[in-house]
């Protein structure tokens, strides 16, 4: 049962009111599911800090406030390379609310936007951290324990093409991930440099496809390279099985779907 | 425990009401408020049937903190019709049999014309798209997605 609902000011402040009895919303579209079950803490913790809904581009990146939508993501200008993904999660009303933030810590089968995040290279800026930014990996490794995330840092692509996402749904155009994989492969004289590829619904979180990402570097993205890739998509992943699909449908097809976003990004 | 008074404007008229803390925005509409028009089908999101707007954007009133709306404009189907007269969506609905038993109806009505207001010339996939995060086991889609088409070339006419 929900005793007290607080709003605070600033993150640090809604920082020093977390605590076991709490729980920090966002958007709310997960959070209130168990409020409504009855399964919640017993205080919600909220913040207005307009860190949270500020969205600023540097040179070479753009710095996303915690509390930014998929639906303002979607319709934001300097972010069309992030659009197809914000556009991939839920329906219109969940992209109104649901959060970056809030998908970071989302359980499988979601956090499309966070298997996006974790390919681009993003580091997230937790409220009162003194310090660089952390790894988005590590973050997704630690979820329990990270604190208040007040923004994440995004490197952008150099090149449009660069950057490639893909979401399978059963239902369409709104459904849970049976698998969703997203890949950076920013290119230098036609061979790629600093391959990042991750895989979303393939584990208990957003994992990096290392072995995929090791076959790609210092290749050039064609034929060869995408099968050799497709073939080991799955090296280190552990997807679960649910009402949308098994663990074994998923490894079967990780490869297949793998190889169709490349050879995607290939067509350009 | 400590109720909280909200004070917010619903269908453009200013109303109070007391919320429990964890209240979701539909209980505090339909039992605080009395407005029964936003429909509970799951509680979870996944259905549309409680969709609201809260200043212009659909929002599931089921996953919303009553709390939040103070000092926002919400819209409900119950504001569609001004007296006896429908709102052309709610013709569109009727005159294209869009509703069988009604229950995702006012769900949909409020997609509709959050999409209307942002988009008078919509396209097929723009409506598909508007109504993706509704729900309707009686219609088949197709009777809807027609309606609203109708009720933009309306609009388009008028
Ligand atoms: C019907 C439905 C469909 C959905 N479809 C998808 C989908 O297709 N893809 C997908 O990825 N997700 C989906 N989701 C899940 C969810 O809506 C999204 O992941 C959304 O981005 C979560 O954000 P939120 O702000 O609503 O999170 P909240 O519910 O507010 O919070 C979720 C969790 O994140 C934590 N949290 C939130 N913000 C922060 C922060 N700044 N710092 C630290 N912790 C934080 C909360 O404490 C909580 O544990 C769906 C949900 C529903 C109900
Ligand atoms: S009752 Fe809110 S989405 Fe089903
Ligand atoms: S008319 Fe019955 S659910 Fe849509």
């Amino acid at each position: 049962m929900i005793q007290s609902v607080e709003t605070h000011a600033t993150l640090a402040e809604a920082q020093r009111a977390m605590g076991s009895d709490a729980i920090f919303m966002a958007g709310g579209t997960l959070v209130m599911r168990d409020v409504n079950a009855g399964v919640a803490a017993t205080r919600i913790v909220r913040s207005s800090d307009p860190v949270l809904a500020d969205i600023r581009l540097s040179g070479d990146g753009v710095t996303i406030g915690a509390g930014v939508t998929m639906a303002t993501i979607a319709a934001h200008r300097d972010l069309a390379f992030l659009a197809p993904v914000a556009r991939s999660v839920g329906g219109p009303q969940i992209r109104n609310m649901g959060t970056v933030g809030g998908n970071l810590f989302a359980p499988h089968p979601y956090g499309d936007f966070a298997v996006a995040l974790l390919a681009l290279g993003a580091r997230v800026n937790v409220a009162g951290q003194i310090g660089a930014p952390r790894p988005l990996a590590d973050v997704l490794r630690e979820r329990g324990r990270v604190g208040i995330v007040a923004s994440v840092h995004v490197p952008r692509p150099q090149a449009p093409g660069d950057f490639g996402f893909l979401k399978v749904s059963r239902i369409k155009p709104k459904g849970v991930s049976v698998l969703s994989v997203a890949a950076h492969l920013p290119r230098q004289g036609g061979r790629i440099r600093g391959a990042r590829v991750a895989f979303g619904a393939m584990g208990p979180m957003p994992l990096q496809a290392t072995a995929v990402e090791r076959v790609l570097d210092g290749q050039a993205l064609d034929a060869p390279t995408i099968a050799r890739a497709a073939q080991v998509a799955v090296e280190g992943l552990d997807p679960p099985t649910d009402a949308l699909a098994t663990a074994w449908y998923r490894r079967e097809v990780a490869g297949v779907h793998l190889k169709r976003l490349l050879e995607r990004m290939v067509r350009g | 425990m400590a109720r909280t008074p909200i004070v917010f404007m619903l269908n453009g008229s200013e109303r109070a009401s007391f919320a429990d803390p964890g209240q979701n925005l539909l209980e505090f509409l339909r039992r605080g408020v009395g407005d029964l028009s936003p429909k509970y089908g799951c509680g979870q999101g996944t259905c549309g049937a409680c969709t609201v707007t809260i200043d212009g954007e659909t929002q599931l009133s089921c996953l919303t903190l009553a709390e939040s709306v103070a000092g926002k404009h919400v819209q409900t189907a119950a504001g569609l019709a001004a007296g006896a007269t429908l709102h052309p969506l709610q013709e569109a609905f009727m005159e294209n049999f869009a509703a069988q038993c009604g229950y995702c109806t006012p769900g949909m009505l409020i997609s509709a014309k959050a999409l209307l207001d942002r988009n008078p010339t919509p396209t097929r996939e723009d409506v598909v798209e508007a109504i993706s995060g509704n729900i309707c086991r009686c219609t088949g889609y197709e009777p809807i997605i027609e309606a609203i088409l109708a009720a933009a070339k309306g609009r388009a006419r008028a």
